[in-house]
């Protein structure tokens, strides 16, 4: 039966203090069928998916599994029920290999105690054929990549007899050419009769792999919609409760005189290792320029040396007029006109514990209004936080909030209208809309090229390439520390999309 | 989403977020006074425990010690001339403790805020005793302003660079302050015991047998107003104390500076990236911890103790209770000055401020490095007492949701 309703949520209700994580949620899953669990951060997709995990328990509501009411106390309640989950996060252990990792806590023995590694690693080589997890049992999860080690996790659950699939953003970590593959897999336990819950926040990842949909909103469930007619507008809509704009309406750029020069820049990473190998490009008045690039090819070591976080080893950065060889600091930058939204905004961009105020003024509270002769003024910071988060919409707190107590998509926009409102030379955008939702990634991207369309510099680097895409007047390819690739606005995704991988190394002048 | 780690991101998805750092700030913050009344309230109660299991009754134990530190004498009438003249001169000498206290907190807190942690607090106070003590006895024929502002500022300078070296090992080298603090402890106290010992350069010059400093000159000595001078009464230190903490407190809210070293101690990398140079931060916020601690050595040499031996710096430990002081009060100024009048009255209250017949003193001693140490393991265990706090509050919403549900 193809219909056949294998597990099923009544009612689930999570209260935490201050907040209703799950509101009287419902939620059933088929066999053979994925079905997506839609919804922004703090939706309560992942509450939900932990109560199903038995790792949190909910206050009011019911679970049945296979038409039986079961209550999870524990994982391991979960899992013997047929119940697998990858997390975003993998748990793996890096010094032991493919099968060592999948078996563990179930391992096969022969003669009584001893590991049985031949048959661990034949179980898990029948396993990944028949789903077509390609992984080799016998290598190192050390030496695998996190597309593999993915492929490990599922073969983890699937061998410890999962039916039920849960796959929480599956596709955060992964690249483009990546991601297929995971739809190819997911297709083929579909076909085997597993189900699946796919949750993410992407819709048109969403539109392609899920046969239905459930939209969570704030804790309530909103609808749940089968694939067919649903579309990316609609889905978007039912997430924010707004409509929302997804394309990116801007003009052609009109590039001007030219703000960063970067000069066969050479940097190496806290190992000592040269990550970046001889950069050059530069960025006029006017375009977003776009770094696309899969994680760890340098982006973060050639933005940290931009902005003087880093020490460069040679090479030139030039700032409009400024040329800044050797030495500089972030103070240097800054004065010199640098914008910086850091790629990690709570570890980087933000000192949590400031409140707004403090935070708005991290790189002013040295100069009047500020301060004067070393005296601060606070009643000043909070003026101008006033002014800021009015101008710039920061939501959920005043100037003396804490800028912990925002959600991720309004820290944001307190890093934004900090490096905005300074007036940058050059305003560089590192994943600025990692981990954001619907809403404040249209917010972030309307930003920057509000920026551009004034008449700054935007240098963007970005691992989605949706994002490089729809942003970019000119893209660069960084692929292992060197830029690989150059392409005008309007660039084919897959042609990038190869370069990123090393499909191409042809070294741009 | 592609964080690495759950974070106060999105806080309605996860559980209260798992980083520790991040839940302690925010418990803090939650917490407010609660957590250190409550830490005080069971480390007195533990102590309470104990004295009961000796036999005696934990609340004349208490009150004795309440007398002892002179607190009763706030509650005086004024006709009552019984017992007035002693409570008087017990909270005199509970302030002068204070005194110390207050200044060798601030040397912890201040640092913390930065991210440091001070453990040489007590080699700073005897390097800024030495100074002042060395200051005390030359300049004979100065006038008392000049001479003993010259012993005081003499001592925070010394207390300052003291403390710097740590500041700089850490800024260059990356060696821990923690480490290099505790080594400068010892350099300062076999130091003090080489200067002051047999045959040392500042030995006195009147009796070459004894290992003791010589003695601090009328002009250096610091007047006391409350109390008989020759009594050891309460000196003008007192203020200056007093007035330690409102420094400290403008430093940290209303100066650039205290604003980076908040920004360091909360993020250094934020505060890297915000343009601050965290290295500078770490010596200047170690210089001036070192200061505060340099100036409570030369208050308690040029206010009371005139004179310091071999013996007095071996024996020394009020520069470790600094440490206790800062963590009770939160590495606040206002914390920290409470924190230091209850340390003071429980440190003489315990000792020479005590009626051995209320107590035994060799017992009540004890007491108080018991509660000392319940304190500071319990502001170590902070988290558990807001566990605690917190079980009880979802222990009555959870009842207020089911009488809700009948």
């Amino acid at each position: 039966m193809p219909d056949q309703t294998v597990l099923e949520l009544r009612g689930i209700t999570k209260r935490y203090p201050g907040i209703v994580a799950d509101d009287n949620v419902d939620f059933d899953l088929r066999r053979g069928e994925v079905h997506a669990l839609l919804g922004e951060n703090g939706a309560g997709k992942s509450t939900l998916m932990n109560i199903l995990y038995g790792l949190t328990k909910p206050d009011e509501g019911e679970i049945f599994v296979g038409g039986n009411r079961v209550s999870f106390s524990s994982a391991r309640d979960a899992i013997e029920a047929g119940i697998g989950m990858v997390h975003q996060h993998f748990m793996l252990i890096p010094v032991m290999t493919v099968a060592e990792n999948i078996v563990l806590g179930v391992e096969p023995v022969r003669d009584g105690v001893l590991l049985d590694e031949r048959g661990a690693e034949q179980r898990v080589g029948e396993l990944s054929e028949q789903f077509g997890l390609v992984v080799d049992p016998t290598a190192l999860v050390s030496s695998i990549t996190v597309g593999q080690e993915q492929r490990v996790e599922i073969l983890k659950a699937l061998y410890r007899g999962a039916q039920i699939l849960i796959l929480d953003e599956p596709t955060a970590v992964l690249t483009p050419q990546e991601a297929g593959e995971l739809f190819g897999i997911v297709r083929s336990l579909k076909e085997d009769g597993k189900a699946i819950v796919f949750i993410s926040h992407k819709l048109n990842e969403v539109l392609e792999i899920a046969d239905r949909i459930t939209v969570l909103r704030r804790g309530k469930r909103i609808d749940t919609v089968p694939q067919e007619g649903a579309t990316e507008e609609g889905l978007a809509q039912m997430m924010v409760g707004r409509e929302v704009l997804l394309r990116v309406d801007k003009a052609p750029a009109s590039p001007a005189d030219i703000a960063l020069a970067v000069k066969d820049l050479h940097v190496l990473d806290d190992r000592e290792l040269e990550k970046v190998r001889g950069v050059s490009f530069t960025v006029r008045r006017g375009e977003i320029v776009a770094i696309a690039g899969v994680d760890g090819n340098g982006q973060t070591e050639l933005v940290e040396a931009i902005t003087g976080l880093r020490r460069i080893e040679s090479g030139t950065v030039a700032v409009g007029e400024r040329v800044l060889e050797g030495r500089s600091t972030p103070r240097t930058m800054i004065d010199a006109g640098v914008g910086h939204i850091p790629e990690d905004r709570q570890r980087r961009g933000l000192v949590l514990e400031f409140n707004l105020a403090e935070n708005l003024a991290l790189h002013d509270y040295d100069k009047p209004p500020d301060s004067k002769r070393g005296w601060l003024y606070p009643a000043r910071l909070v003026e101008r936080a006033t002014r800021l988060i009015k101008e710039f919409d920061i939501r959920g707190g005043g100037p003396l909030t804490l800028a912990s107590a925002l959600s991720g998509g309004n820290q944001q926009k307190v890093v934004v209208a900090r490096e905005v409102a300074r007036n940058p030379v050059v305003l560089i955008a590192a994943q600025p809309t990692r981990g954001l939702d619907v809403g404040a990634i249209e917010y972030v991207h309307q930003r920057l090229v509000a920026e551009r369309d004034d008449g700054h510099a935007v240098l963007l680097v970005s691992l989605e390439l949706d994002e490089v895409l729809s942003l970019a007047d000119r893209i660069l390819v960084m692929y292992e520390g060197r830029i690989v690739g150059e392409h005008a606005a309007g660039a084919g995704e897959e042609e990038i999309g190869l370069e990123m991988l090393g499909g191409r190394k042809q070294a741009v002048a | 989403m592609s964080e690495g780690f759950p974070t106060a991101n999105d806080p309605p998805e996860q559980e209260p977020s798992t980083d520790f750092a991040v839940r302690l700030g925010a418990a803090q913050r939650a917490g407010g006074l609660i957590v250190p009344v409550l830490t005080a309230v069971l480390a007195f109660l533990a102590g309470g425990i104990v004295v009961a299991a000796t036999g005696h009754n934990p609340l004349t134990a208490y009150k004795g010690i309440w007398d002892g530190a002179g607190f009763n004498w706030l509650f005086h009438v004024p006709w009552d001339t019984n017992t007035i003249h002693l409570d008087a001169f017990n909270l005199s000498q509970t302030l002068l403790t204070a005194t110390t206290l207050i200044l060798v907190g601030i040397a912890v807190a201040f640092p913390f805020r930065c991210g440091l942690f001070n453990i040489g607090g007590q080699g700073q106070y005897l390097v800024g005793l030495i100074v002042a003590n060395w200051v005390g006895v030359s300049f004979a024929s100065w006038p008392t302003l000049p001479h003993v502002l010259l012993g005081i500022g003499a001592a925070a300078v010394a207390g300052a660079a003291w403390a710097g070296i740590a500041g700089f090992l850490k800024a260059t080298t990356g060696a821990h302050e923690v480490i290099s603090t505790i080594m400068l402890n010892w350099v300062a106290i076999w130091g003090g015991q080489y200067l002051f010992g047999q045959g040392g350069p500042l030995q006195n010059t009147y009796n070459p047998a004894a290992p003791e400093s010589g003695t601090v000159v009328q002009s250096a000595r610091i007047p006391v107003f409350w109390g008989n001078s020759v009594l050891q009464g309460l000196d003008y230190g007192f203020f200056v104390a007093i007035a330690a903490l409102v420094v400290f407190w403008l430093i940290l809210n209303r100066t650039t500076l205290g604003y980076e070293v908040r920004a360091v101690g909360f993020n250094p990398e934020a505060a890297a990236y915000g343009g601050i140079n965290v290295r500078r931060k770490y010596i200047q916020a170690m210089a001036i911890s070192g200061a505060f601690a340099g100036l409570a050595g030369a208050l308690d040499m040029l206010g009371y103790l005139f004179q310091f031996g071999v013996l007095d710096v071996q024996a020394s430990q009020i520069g470790f209770l600094g440490i206790a002081v800062a963590l009770l009060g939160r590495n606040t100024a206002i914390g920290t000055g409470i924190a230091a009048f209850l340390f003071g009255g429980l440190l003489y209250g315990t000792t020479r401020g005590l009626n051995p017949n209320v107590f035994d003193p060799s017992l009540a001693g004890n007491l108080t490095s018991m509660i000392q140490g319940l304190i500071v393991l319990f502001v170590g265990a902070d988290v558990f007492i807001l566990y605690i706090w917190n079980a009880r509050r979802k222990l009555r919403l959870k009842r207020r949701v089911e009488a809700a549900a009948t």
